[in-house]
């Protein structure tokens, strides 16, 4: 039941009246050990939801903090069959945490759509977000993931009109991510009194919750977004934390998780 | 589906060109693009558009481009005629411009304020600079810090021009890594600003709006070449980085089915070392930068460095449209090392006087033998897309002479 996985994180928050937290790691990054120490950390630090990049060496999304993320990823030979055979470690010893994908079409599409499905449901991947495949080209990857029972989930994002929003999240399940800023990950400031409305819109269109991310760097910040989204997303200053543990000789996967319980804390409060 | 006789109905309304093209960009992007094409199909269907673009392209381009009979090299070969396409007599020394203008009358068109471009060789983000100077509009250009480094003669052109050189550090430092930057400044910039992209490559519509810019070249190739010898060539020759000379030479051609088109990639130091930038012989079809195309990638799916001498071909994917004549078997596409290059660099400025550039360098390598396949009597034409005046340093250097 991967999408069952994702709805109950949602609604278990909900319950709890606060947003879901959202965290985005890059697989194999600092290296794979590590890597598969901060994903087991993660849940215990207040995750409800883990996002896990698989890496490509052209992210045209991405700021420099997940584009860094990538490179020392794929340093670290990371594929996306070694991104999966994470997964399926972390699913060992974690059963409920739900657990997306994210990444480009790429890596997906030389495994083939339907292997991707299929391995992606035997390791206990709940869904995925591809990055570079709007609503216009993504119908053979969702029928593959459909038939899998695994959650295709779009973005929407300040540019998308209300004339494009059905299309946008016709056929997704799970969640939507709205992208708070017209721009790469990590790079504005959110403002969160610009999106209210359209978290709001985008609720309303789809029927599941909605999470918000890019821009979001600081407890204040996903507590501000905590009050008008269903869930939070927090990425590139994730990343910077565990780059910069692991630079200074630091235990990543502790840096990560008080980071992780700062953001819940303040998320559980913001309501 | 028959696409021989309808060449000219691709791409369909998805923008694919058979399987290939499409629109892989994130969702910020997407009503831009839509917007883009709206824009584009107004404009076609807008006569003052084609007649202003015209004007520009008589009086400021220098179009036509003469269309050029290469005795000496015809009797070097031995085989059928060889005409030179002249496009690097164009203002700013390549074909690049016919593009540029076209996509620069659009930006206005579309209320847009600012240009971005990503470049290789240096030669799109000149022709680019060039005609926001002209029309008034600030202009910044990605370029890879390594393409910064062998190309410093057209950085400092685009600044002369009052451009602004963002050096990309990011990957490789080379063309792919611009272009990524590039869409990533678009991303964040999507209300204000125009990226003209340099090649057929990209999301829909720009491998379509690029073509029908370049395709100003084989159009008149055609009249010229029926005025000059009263029928069409056998064979057309390009080289083929992103592949926007070629497509522009081949497009009009494509329903002429007694022409045969040849495209030439760039084989570095070969094929089998890997080191080349062959996507249609090296390749396999992948997505990247908006579209679907032949790619040199891993196992994993990752992108693959190019490695050419030529700047301007230096890139691991081609447009969709080659991607799709190549499986089609309209088009068939060789492939020319540095070294070829190199060698073919120095006939013709021996034999002919004139110094092409590096990318055209490739194309006039394989020449030789494609006039000798078509044979006596028959007529082969080449597009001699830039000029080499951008490359002498990197010739000085492989040839091991100071300058």
């Amino acid at each position: 039941m991967p999408v069952g996985r994702l709805s109950n994180a949602f609604a278990r928050a909900k319950a709890e009246n606060r947003a879901a937290l959202v965290a985005y790691v890059m697989a194999g990054d600092p290296s794979l050990e590590v890597c598969a120490a901060i994903l087991d950390a993660l849940p215990k630090a207040g995750v409800d939801v883990i996002e896990l990049g698989f890496p490509f060496t052209d992210p045209m999304a991405d700021g420099p903090s997940i584009q860094r993320a990538g490179i020392r990823a794929l340093k670290n030979g990371t594929t996306l069959r070694k991104t999966m055979a994470l997964v399926a470690q972390f699913r060992q010893k974690h059963p409920e945490t739900p657990l997306i994908v994210m990444g480009y079409l790429n890596p997906v599409e030389t495994m083939g759509y339907d292997a991707f499905a299929r391995h992606a449901a035997e390791v206990g991947i709940d869904g995925a977000i591809i990055v570079d495949a709007p609503p216009e080209e993504d119908a053979d990857l969702r029928a593959a993931m459909q038939a899998s029972d695994l959650a295709l989930i779009r973005l929407a994002t300040p540019t998308t009109d209300a004339k494009r929003l059905p299309a946008v999240v016709a056929g997704v399940s799970g969640f939507v991510y709205y992208v708070s800023v017209a721009g790469i990950t990590g790079d504005k400031a959110i403002e969160t009194a610009d999106i209210a409305e359209a978290v709001a819109d985008v609720r309303k269109a789809s029927g599941l919750p909605v999470a918000v991310g890019f821009g979001i760097k600081t407890p204040e910040a996903a507590a501000r977004t905590a009050k008008i989204a269903d869930g939070v997303v927090v990425g590139s200053a994730l990343v910077d934390v565990i780059a910069s543990a692991h630079e200074t000789g630091g235990d990543a996967a502790m840096a990560a998780a008080l980071f992780c319980q700062s953001l819940s804390q303040a998320i559980a409060q913001a309501r | 589906m028959d696409a021989r006789n309808s060449w000219g109905s691709y791409p369909d309304a998805q923008g694919r060109f058979g399987q290939f093209g499409g629109r892989f960009v994130a969702e910020t992007l997407m009503p831009n693009i839509l917007a883009l094409q709206q824009a584009y199909e107004e404009a076609k269907a807008d006569p003052s558009f084609q007649e202003t673009l015209d004007i520009f392209l008589r009086d400021y381009v220098g179009r036509p481009s003469p269309l050029y009979f290469a005795e000496r090299l015809t009797e070097h070969f031995g085989g059928a005629k060889i005409y030179f396409k002249r496009d690097e007599l164009n203002h700013t020394g390549a074909h690049k411009i016919n593009n540029c203008m076209g996509q620069i009358f659009l930006a206005m068109r579309m209320g847009k304020t600012r240009i971005i471009a990503e470049t290789g060789a240096g030669q799109h983000g000149v022709a680019t600079a060039t005609v926001c100077a002209r029309f008034g509009l600030p202009c910044i250009v990605y370029m890879g810090a390594t393409d910064v480094e062998r190309q410093s003669p057209n950085v400092f052109r685009m600044k002369l021009l009052g451009a602004e050189v963002r050096p990309v550090d990011a990957g490789t430092a080379t063309l792919k890594d611009a272009m990524n930057e590039a869409l990533r400044d678009w991303v964040t910039n999507v209300k204000d600003t125009f990226y003209i992209i340099g090649t057929v490559a990209g999301p829909h519509p720009y491998p379509q709006l690029v073509r029908d810019f370049q395709s100003v070249i084989g159009r008149e190739t055609k009249q010229q070449m029926l005025e000059r010898e009263g029928r069409l060539p056998d064979a057309l020759v390009a080289c083929i980085g992103g592949g926007s000379n070629a497509i522009g030479l081949f497009h009009p051609f494509l329903e002429d089915e007694s022409v045969k088109i040849y495209g030439v990639e760039a084989a570095g130091h070969g094929i089998e070392t890997g080191l080349h930038a062959a996507a249609l012989t090296g390749g396999r079809p992948g997505v990247l930068h908006g579209n679907r195309t032949y790619l040199l990638q891993n196992d994993d799916g990752q992108i693959i460095d190019a490695h050419s001498i030529s700047a301007g071909l230096d890139y691991p994917g081609v447009g969709p449209e080659h991607a799709f004549l190549k499986d089609t078997g309209r088009a068939t596409y060789l492939s020319a090392t540095d070294d070829e290059a190199l060698e073919a660099f120095q006939l013709c400025a021996r034999l002919e006087g004139i110094l092409p550039a590096l990318e055209p360098s490739h194309a006039l390598a394989r020449v030789g033998e494609i006039a000798k396949d078509v044979g006596k009597g028959g007529i082969v034409v080449m597009n001699l897309c830039g000029r080499g005046d951008k490359d002498i340093f990197t010739i000085a250097n492989a040839l091991g002479a100071k300058i």
